[in-house]
């Protein structure tokens, strides 16, 4: 019938991440295919730009996630930052390697999980080579894989309770879930699992991800196309599912609960579904963080974090996955680069200028998102996605319908 | 027509010591129109309510294609404060949730039009054939479940040019003139595959004209989905035109039922509701 849909979206989609990817990789080698001396500051390994990107793709995922519960099933939760406190720690009492753990727990005299997916794949694949990148790779993702299911399985727990409540009061029980969460990884009792208040640390980091030399020089970075990997293709399924029939029932569920539960969404079911697999990619993310950040500290997780998050959903747009998408990078950049000129005492013709030094930079970050919310009320992209806008523009062109 | 599809048994639904409903028994049969009339605040949407699961009732009994659906008796606080009937009938306590009932086939519209308002009018009447899906959302996610999706789509497609809404099924719900949101969440309701269609005030707010189309759509409905509908009006015309038989109700208590005919002759009906032309 008429209803046949194209493929061709999907395709274009297919075709814009692989170039995407393409690009990440080509632009963090240039610094090793140009000479030496020619390579502009901002291309270097240590430049911002690569920072900025690293965490773009990691809080990115946050925000999708984020999105998926508190724009497309209407679920107001604040549990964010606890979910990915949640991933972080699990990948990371997964992944540090068994002969550094004495060194990492050596407060609480070793660690009580002697483990970790990268020794155990090492046994089989090896340590030395194709093997070790082999068991490298997959001990991460088998341990990403594991911190999303924690977080989901947490989730499910939290949510029995939780979901029953709505809008406001949703948003402070999640919120509460969140402190807890961080307050019991921190407890002394269980430091030989959690290292307590410490840092868990010394496990594979996105650099690990770099393929050296034998000589140990950088032969192809990968350093921040594994984190755009990961996050697109989490961003895919959320995708997938947000069109598939159970994300069109979110969708009713946020626009009206009580006609949703009148045609027959269970919604009960349905909430709990969204709120478990938001809070997947959330521990996945969390997991990604703690690769960027290099460690795992609970009391990095803070409620400022999910609000960092929300923001950036807001900036977004609710309901748009694009619109989350560009506003992190956006808000990443703006926060963590663009801005950095303004916490630096400038001279200019002997005249210093007024209000430069350091913590400016914030101010006028808060400044800028005012700006951007007053001006864009529904965020940058509504509930709008980016085809959505190219599809508006050929409709016009083409048929003036 | 063959045998009953919905009984309400003894239903009271008490709200603190307000009585809403008192005491119904009605009976719809399979393939019939039956309305349900009375003046505001006789209780009407409420005995909707009870029969959707909206509302647990306070006591009494709903039964749906012969199996009880929903059961209950005064409890806790509740046993003092009954004022009602038939008190120690019941014991059982079967109290499902809204959607269980739909998926058991019972779909129903809204008094004021509950659309998903930014959702395309083919997306309506889509999400409401998500309770006939079989998919588990991981399949759905990585759509094996084309097939059954095609499929629905080639229903909605195929429902929307039956109720002729298909030239304006990319538009977003709420763009629809008044009269086609009616008719569009009629065709929601459609969607999810009931056995009985529960109609709160499908006339509401409609101008003549718009009221004519609808008894007709009605009518047409009866026709091709072999529909049984249960409904709510206000609006005489309709309601006698195309019901079988009426239940009228008065402060939450039946007070007559039958025909259209000896309703408009029921001097207890007229006297509550209908009332008599002023010249008369």
């Amino acid at each position: 019938m008429i209803q046949q849909r194209s493929k061709k979206g999907a395709v274009t989609a297919v075709i814009a991440c692989a170039v995407l990817l393409a690009a990440v990789i080509l632009l963090e080698n240039i610094s090793l295919l140009l000479p030496a001396g020619s390579v502009p500051n901002v291309l270097k390994p240590t430049s911002q730009l690569f920072a900025v990107l690293k965490k773009g793709a990691v809080y990115s995922l946050a925000a999708v996630s984020m999105n998926l519960l508190n724009g497309f099933t209407g679920l107001f939760s604040l549990g964010q930052a606890g979910f990915m406190l949640l991933g972080a720690y699990t990948y990371a009492i997964l992944s540090v390697p068994v002969a550094d753990r004495a060194a990492v727990y050596y407060l609480y005299g070793g660690s009580a999980v002697n483990f970790s997916f990268q020794d155990m794949f090492g046994t089989i694949f090896g340590t030395e080579g194709v093997g070790g990148a082999v068991s490298l790779g997959l001990g991460v993702a088998v341990a990403m894989v594991l911190a999303g299911c924690v977080a989901a399985v947490f989730a499910y727990f939290i949510g029995l309770p939780v979901l029953r409540l709505k809008s406001d009061y949703l948003a402070i029980a999640t919120l509460g879930f969140a402190e807890i969460i961080k307050a019991v990884f921190q407890w002394q009792a269980l430091g030989p699992v959690t290292n307590g208040a410490n840092m868990i640390k010394n496990f594979p980091t996105f650099s690990s991800f770099n393929i050296t030399g034998a000589d140990g020089t950088v032969i192809l970075r990968l350093s921040t196309f594994f984190p755009f990997l990961v996050s697109m293709i989490c961003i895919a399924a959320i995708c997938l599912l947000i069109n598939s029939t159970y994300g069109r029932a979110f969708k009713a569920i946020r626009e009206d609960e009580t006609a949703a539960e009148a045609m027959g969404i269970n919604l009960a079911k349905h909430k709990m579904l969204s709120f478990c697999t938001s809070a997947f990619f959330a521990g996945v993310s969390g997991a990604m963080f703690a690769m960027f950040v290099t460690n795992a500290q609970a009391k990095v997780y803070t409620t400022t974090m999910t609000y960092e998050i929300l923001l950036i959903v807001v900036i977004g747009g609710i309901g748009s996955i694009s619109g989350s998408v560009m506003a992190t990078f956006l808000y990443v950049a703006c926060s963590e680069w663009w801005l950095r000129f303004l916490d630096n005492v400038t001279v200019i013709n002997g005249v210093q200028l007024p209000f430069l030094r350091a913590g400016f930079r914030m101010v006028v970050f808060s400044v800028v998102i005012m700006i951007v919310v007053l001006f864009f009320r529904r965020g940058i992209m509504g509930d709008k996605e980016l085809p959505d806008l190219f599809k508006k523009r050929a409709r016009k062109e083409g048929t003036g319908k | 027509m063959s045998g009953s599809i919905l009984n309400v048994e003894n239903v009271t639904m008490q709200f603190g010591g307000v009585v809403a409903v008192d005491n119904l028994n009605l009976e719809i049969n399979e393939g019939e129109i039956v309305a349900l009339i009375g003046p505001n605040g006789a209780g009407k949407t409420t005995a909707f309510n009870v029969v959707t699961g909206v509302y647990q009732p306070t006591n009494g009994r709903v039964s749906f294609l012969g199996e009880t659906i929903v059961e209950n008796h005064p409890q806790g606080k509740m046993k003092k404060l009954y004022k009602g009937e038939h008190a120690g009938e019941y014991s059982h306590v079967l109290a499902p949730t809204p959607d269980r009932i739909t998926k058991l086939g019972m779909a129903r519209t809204f008094q004021n039009i509950r659309l998903w308002k930014s959702q395309s009018v083919f997306d309506n009447v889509l999400i409401a054939m998500h309770c006939r899906t079989h998919t588990n959302f991981l399949a759905a996610s990585l759509r094996l479940n084309h097939k059954e999706e095609q499929e629905q789509r080639d229903r909605v497609a195929e429902l929307l040019q039956t109720v002729g809404l298909y030239d304006v099924k990319d538009e977003p719900a709420t763009s629809l003139p008044y009269g086609k949101q009616r008719r569009l969440e009629i065709a929601r309701a459609l969607a999810t595959d009931p056995k009985l269609l529960l109609l709160d005030e499908p006339a509401a707010g409609m101008n003549p004209q718009e009221t004519n189309e609808l008894t007709a759509f009605i009518g047409q409905i009866r026709k091709d989905f072999g529909m049984t509908v249960f409904l709510i009006e206000h609006h005489m015309d309709l309601v006698m035109d195309i019901s079988d038989r009426i239940y009228v109700l008065d402060f939450g208590k039946l007070i007559a039922h039958g025909t259209p005919e000896e309703i408009q002759n029921n001097n207890r009906v007229i006297d509550a509701y209908l009332g008599v032309a002023e010249d008369a």
